[in-house]
């Protein structure tokens, strides 16, 4: 091997840009899981009885789950005995009313993460709800919403403000008991989103969420629910840091979408938790469980992906296509460096008659990660004439990671279409000769490389947002050339 | 501008050029040709610093500067330019992206601003103009899903942009039909000029009916053996390269 190989050693192991924590007071709940967590988390957030009843039913059933284990992922037992299930900024007295009442070590903790509430929001023309450890700390631009119809705060919120939606929708796409981690968040989830569309409405700006989980030993279960009524179309966005600390933290959300008939949601997600360190050590156990269900006819979900953190990410973002014609999309990018371990991809459940959905994935590993595709698509007896269309690419950047596919197919209905595509490559040599040949730095020529391979996810972005993505993604892979 | 004293390299473990010499003044086009298997492309991608081609000894200075020293990416911000014989196709990366960060770089190197994005693009479609191919080029990726004939006139193009001072041009003449030939010489002796130097590695003297050759030279068993003018180009064509190979005794 050439000198070439160590330095591209050396520059994968660059540095976690958000790895900071904010000194700041919380009030958690100590360590431990029982009902009385349950009931004390409720009662802080002054939950009305229907959802304590649901809580505690999910967590009855949690009891009786086991983790699962068919994933391509290894850890160590997680001890949920040994996390924190609440954690919120202690506010002086009061909860602020508006931003400027915000504690300011909050705001600049953002600000680090680059998304200044103020200046962003108002250039961007992007609504942000951010949520800090556990509870939503401001809600911006939601006068704004409010003129057009558009309900979106955070779920605490929502819960007292409008309890008949949250009844109505929660847990209608992914039950309380639909998993080992969604029940454990069902029992638990502390915050998270509400987005609520009217009927033709669509949504005058995009809407975003930062996640973001500083306090050491907390798990972050949040839970994001969003509904667009007949006619409504809404582009969401999520994106995701955390403080580097040696130990693992787990985050277990769930997000539910639901799409009525000729509705759209565009769901975006950039996620950059902490990864660990070069050696596998610290970062987020990322178990999150993604459900949008086209419940009326002509409706549409996207989901669109860039994964560029975690220790482990488990994560299946799907589409249940119950209405006729109804349309669901993935198209993600996945990145694993170091010993990072993702087991990700998509589930397709067609039901409903004429149903289309389009799979883009694009997996890229370096260093000794492991990268696993993991896609279902279901062609249920009901729906005549359904399509699906998969693409999965791999691409592997050094010679001790690895890239696995497993797309499952079920298809119980004759007229149905279903096409797959897949593909392995490393980067090449021949290609990096080239651009350097052309007078273009190792850095920039891979950065070249790999941004050509996720063109076709990134184009799915929202213009802003594609540039974080593809600035996330050179910082995920500087130089990692092998 | 470039001189080669006794150059040897090998690849993969085996001994391909051995002790090469070879000097190239501003001004002027040589012409390498040779059999199969002589070394020629070699020769190209050792200068132009392809990393799995080890040097084992000898010398290269391109201008004053030893070249050998130098990265690849070095070697071509200070102007040194290959035209590959099979050109890779990088999917995705557009064609226009690459050229500008090319010349950007090249440009920074030198202390010189970015390109504007509007006068590169007028630059651009100048040369694409002048070399014959079609605007689609412009949104289309790195050599993706071009024929063999595309992917030699987008070498020459990327020539023309970049403005090298030594362009070393690897068989860019193969798998040209004879128009292409034609657009792809009239693009490469437009860039002849006092201050630059080209070198062609070609099988065929086809080539140097468009482009006249100040020297030519049969590079055979990893050594250049026998050096001309013009005039050997055409006893090669006739004599084939036995001919050398005997009267060298190798």
């Amino acid at each position: 091997m050439s000198s070439k190989s160590q330095d591209v050693e050396a520059l994968i192991g660059q540095k976690y840009r958000h790895g900071f924590v904010t000194d700041i007071e919380s009030d958690s709940l100590p360590p431990g899981l029982d009902e009385g967590v349950v009931v004390a988390i409720s009662k802080k957030k002054r939950e009305p009885q229907f959802l304590l009843d649901w809580r505690l039913k999910a967590f009855r059933h949690w009891l009786t789950m086991q983790e699962p284990v068919w994933s391509r992922v290894h850890y160590k037992p997680i001890d949920y005995q040994d996390i924190s299930y609440y954690s919120a900024p202690r506010a002086p007295a009061n909860a602020p009313k508006s931003l400027d009442e915000v504690d300011p070590k909050l705001l600049a903790t953002y600000a680090k993460l680059g998304i200044p509430l103020h200046e962003r929001a108002r250039l961007a023309g992007v609504a942000v709800d951010a949520v800090f450890d556990s509870v939503s700390v401001a809600t911006t631009f939601k006068d704004k919403l409010g003129k057009a119809g558009v309900i979106f705060c955070s779920f605490s919120d929502a819960v007292h403000n409008h309890p008949q939606l949250i009844e109505r929708y929660l847990g209608s796409v992914v039950p309380a008991g639909d998993n080992f981690f969604a029940a454990l968040n069902s029992a638990v989830f502390s915050d998270g989103s509400f987005v609520y569309v009217p009927p033709g409405v669509r949504c005058p700006m995009e809407l975003s969420t930062y996640f973001r989980i500083n306090a050491a030993k907390t798990g972050q279960f949040e839970r994001t629910l969003i509904v667009a009524a007949e006619g409504a179309s809404v582009s969401y966005l999520e994106g995701c840091t955390a403080p580097m600390r040696d130990e693992n933290q787990l985050h277990a959300a769930v997000v539910e979408l639901v799409a009525l008939d000729d509705a759209q949601i565009k769901y975006s997600t950039v996620q950059n938790w902490y990864p660990g360190d070069e050696n596998g050590i610290g970062g987020i156990y990322n178990f999150v469980t993604k459900r949008g269900e086209c419940r009326g006819r002509n409706s549409k979900i996207s989901w669109t992906q860039v994964e560029t953190g975690s220790a482990i990410t488990w994560k299946y973002p799907s589409c249940v296509l119950k209405g006729e014609n109804s349309i669901g999309e993935f198209y993600s990018v996945a990145v694993a460096n170091n010993y990072q371990q993702a087991d990700t991809g998509t589930k397709m459940i067609h039901i409903g008659r004429n149903t289309k959905s389009t799979i883009v994935s694009k997996g890229i590993s370096a260093g000794h990660a492991e990268n696993t595709y993991r896609g279902l698509v279901k062609i249920l007896p009901s729906a005549e004439g359904a399509r699906n269309f998969t693409q999965c690419d791999s691409l592997l950047m050094g010679a001790k990671c690895a890239a696995h596919t497993f797309p499952y197919m079920e298809v119980k209905n004759p007229t149905a279409t279903v096409e797959h595509e897949a593909s392995t490559s490393k980067i090449g040599e021949d290609q990096l000769f080239y651009c350097l040949q052309r007078g273009i730095s190792a850095e920039d020529a891979v950065n070249m490389i790999v941004s050509g391979f996720c063109k076709v996810v990134f184009k799915e972005l929202p213009m802003e947002f594609a540039v974080e993505a593809q600035n996330l993604l050179s910082v995920s892979l500087e130089g990692a050339v092998g | 501008m470039l001189k080669i004293s006794n150059l040897s390299a090998r690849v993969a473990g085996k001994e391909i050029l051995k002790g090469v010499d070879l000097s190239v003044n501003a001004g002027e086009v040589h012409a390498v040709m040779g059999p199969n298997g002589s070394g020629k492309s070699t020769l190209a991608q050792v200068l132009a610093g392809r990393e799995d081609y080890e040097v084992t000894g000898g010398s290269v200075s391109f201008e004053g500067r030893d070249l050998l020293a130098m990265a690849p990416e070095e070697r071509a911000r200070a102007g040194l330019f290959l035209g590959f014989q099979y050109p890779v196709e990088i999917p995705g990366v557009n064609n226009v992206y690459l050229l500008k960060a090319a010349l950007n770089a090249k440009r920074k190197a030198a202390g010189e601003p970015e390109v504007d994005a509007y006068e590169f693009l007028a630059l651009i479609r100048e040369k694409m103009k002048f070399m014959h191919m079609s605007e689609t080029f412009l949104t289309r990726g790195v050599n993706e899903g071009f024929s063999g004939g595309e992917k030699k006139r987008n070498e020459v193009l990327q020539m023309l942009v970049l403005e090298p001072k030594l362009a070393i041009l690897d068989e860019t003449d193969s798998g040209l039909d004879i128009d292409a030939l034609k657009v792809v010489a009239d693009g490469i002796n437009s860039l002849r000029d006092p201050a630059r130097a080209v070198v062609l590695v070609t099988h065929y003297q086809r080539l140097l009916d468009y482009i006249v050759p100040d020297q030519v030279h049969v590079l055979s068993g990893g050594r250049i053996l026998k050096s001309g003018d013009k005039s050997l180009a055409l006893e090669l064509e006739r004599r084939g390269y036995d001919w050398v190979q005997a009267a060298q005794g190798a």
